[in-house]
């Protein structure tokens, strides 16, 4: 299989090697054709946002203005704070000169003279990686002012870091830019949306760091190339990251659409122990978890996961075999949202709160059946009532899990001893469907 | 007590702050730079990253109480930090914590007699597949055990 963002090439990550592998040459190519080409060459290729929300990577760009007297602005959304995501980094330490490449590509196309990579502050060593190999761009003439030479157009862009500083609400796209123009993270109230009203209040586009690292291969070996990798409606590769109960955890780059179980038992080495799984949250920790009797047949991409009843999210992966605690799980998962809220919308602040300390009398032992209804009521006023995402994803995976679980969590709030988790786990045994070839 | 920044550091914030169309997206980059400085931050640091860039004090300490990476007080010489989300605890985060919490003796936020290790509980880390982790200041130790934090805590001095 072949690895678009993250290739088996030794020190890739290098300006040379890039080079020697035909680094540099997507843009090249770019640059010569009319911005609108460009577009409609990623339009058509399927690339599909990489950041959570699935949207077409070519129809948002599509959203910029064309005649404006003000800047234009791409922010790379590097903020990777989501649990159980931890993709980004990878690039950043084994691919830096695709993605700079890749943001060479979409500021011409939506005609930005700048961009900005967000990255977390606590990614400070993959801050200072992906720094080294954009300085050595720089120095090289692949980065600012020098690219007119060095490609031969009249192009040129510049490329900064932003350090982030510890607040997962910055990856929530309006936040991020509020945030790199020197304030508190605070979403803003859409629309107006960023294309019209974006960094300092000028058109901005926000792509994920996954999303504009498969520019470059789109550019340079055709939309068509692209759009036949994985499901057709959701094409390319996703670097699906594994956690919790595998035996061999990690970011594995496959098509779109790998079946879920392939990813666990194959790739990631199955569950330690051949325990059986209980439940696999395939998006982050914000999506809709699943319980291990839905996962077989499930295919890995937005559309099929939707169907399934989660979303695609980031594509992490987190498995929980049959003797986890998903009562602590879920409890964690609310704690997270609650310290993450920003504050600004009622439901959100206060609903969070209230998941947060139900639930923490339940794994205290002092829960009830009650209180499980009270969660999904709670969970269900936040959602569609705040000003940004959060709201969703504090409240999907109570609402979920709960209901998913249902007599699960009234066995555990009654204290029964004995948790039946005989008829909801999935077993490697029930697998009817044929195993990828491992290639490691 | 007084804080001016180092000459260096000033050239520094001065270079930063000419990546933006104005000098307040410099105020992340600027504080980071006075808490290696200074320790932490103090209100005559607020003051002083207020005149730099041309900010009002309130809007500095809004940006310093928003983000959790920066400390109102001194934190210890090695700041622990150990991440309990999910995909840690399913693989003994908690159990880190513990650990860790018990044989420094403080809790979250917490910082020892000595002030050589302050501890805070944290999110997700972007470790996952490498869980459980910690992080020492700016350094990540994953794929831990308790064997491995025993001697990490023990070999710094
Ligand atoms: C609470 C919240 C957190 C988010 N965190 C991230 C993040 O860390 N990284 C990311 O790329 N997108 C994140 N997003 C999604 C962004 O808002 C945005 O949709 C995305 O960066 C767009 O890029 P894409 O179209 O390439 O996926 C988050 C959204 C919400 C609501
Ligand atoms: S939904 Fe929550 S995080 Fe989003 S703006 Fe409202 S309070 Fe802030
Ligand atoms: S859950 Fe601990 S690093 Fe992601």
């Amino acid at each position: 299989m072949e690895k678009i963002v993250l290739p088996d090439i030794k020190n890739i990550h290098l300006l040379d090697v890039y080079i020697q592998n035909g680094g540099y040459t997507a843009a090249k190519k770019a640059f010569s054709q009319s911005t609108d080409d460009i577009i409609d060459q990623v339009k058509k290729s399927g690339l599909r946002g990489r950041g959570g929300a699935a949207f077409s990577a070519g129809l948002k760009w599509s959203f910029m203005p064309k005649t404006t007297n003000k800047p234009k602005y791409l922010c790379v959304n590097g903020d990777e704070s989501e649990p159980g995501s931890f993709k980004d980094r990878q690039i950043f330490e084994y691919n830096p000169h695709q993605l700079i490449e890749g943001i060479l590509i979409t500021c011409y196309a939506i005609g930005a003279k700048t961009a900005y990579i967000y990255i977390r502050g606590e990614y400070h060593k993959w801050i200072k990686l992906l720094q080294k190999a954009l300085d050595d761009a720089y120095a090289a003439g692949y980065v600012g002012e020098a690219m007119k030479e060095k490609f031969g157009s009249e192009f040129f862009c510049n490329i900064y870091i932003h350090k982030g500083a510890g607040a997962y609400i910055c990856g929530e796209e309006s936040a991020l830019m509020e945030s790199i123009e020197g304030k508190r993270g605070y979403p803003r109230v859409k629309p107006p949306f960023p294309a019209q009203n974006g960094l300092w209040g000028c058109p901005t586009t926000i792509n994920n760091v996954e999303t504009i690292t498969n520019v470059p291969p789109i550019i340079n070996k055709g939309w068509e190339w692209f759009s036949k990798i994985g499901e057709p409606k959701h094409p390319g590769t996703i670097l699906y990251g594994v956690s919790g109960h595998v035996n061999k955890p990690g970011v594995y780059e496959l098509p779109s659409g790998t079946l879920l179980t392939d990813i666990i038992y194959n790739y990631a080495g199955g569950v330690p122990g051949n325990k059986k799984i209980l439940c696999v949250i395939p998006g982050g920790s914000s999506m809709p978890p699943l319980r291990g009797d839905q996962i077989e047949g499930v295919k890995m991409d937005a559309e099929s996961l939707k169907a399934a009843g989660s979303a695609i999210g980031t594509g992490g992966v987190m498995v929980m075999d049959e003797d986890t605690d998903l009562v602590k799980v879920l409890s964690r998962i609310s704690k997270f949202y609650h310290h993450e809220s920003c504050g600004q919308c009622t439901p959100c602040r206060e609903g969070t709160g209230w998941l947060d300390r139900i639930q923490q009398r339940m794994v205290d032992g002092k829960g009830s059946i009650s209180d499980l209804d009270l969660l999904v009521t709670v969970a269900s006023q936040i959602e569609g009532n705040t000003i940004c995402a959060l709201g969703e994803a504090a409240a999907w995976p109570v609402r979920f899990m709960i209901t998913r679980f249902r007599d699960y969590f009234e066995a555990r709030v009654s204290k029964e001893v004995d948790l039946a988790v005989a008829n909801k786990v999935h077993s490697m045994r029930q697998t009817a469907f044929p195993l990828a070839d491992i290639k490691h | 007590m007084e804080f001016k920044f180092t000459p260096e550091n000033l050239q520094k914030i001065e270079q930063e702050i000419k990546k933006y169309p104005e000098r307040r997206p410099a105020v992340m980059f600027t504080l980071f730079l006075a808490q290696e400085q200074n320790g932490y931050i103090s209100n005559e640091v607020i003051n002083e990253v207020a005149d730099i860039l041309k900010m009002h004090p309130h809007d500095v300490l809004g940006v310093v109480t928003f983000y959790t990476m920066y400390h109102q007080k001194p934190m210890g010489k090695y700041h622990i930090q150990v991440c309990t989300n999910v995909s840690c605890m399913l693989r003994g985060g908690y159990e880190i914590w513990n650990q860790v919490k018990d044989k420094l003796g403080v809790g979250h936020m917490g910082v020892t007699a000595d002030q050589k290790f302050s501890l805070e509980e944290v999110e997700c880390m972007g470790s996952c597949g490498t869980a459980p982790m910690l992080a020492v200041n700016e350094d990540y130790y994953e794929n831990l055990t308790k064997d491995k934090v025993e001697e990490l805590i023990n070999s710094l001095k």
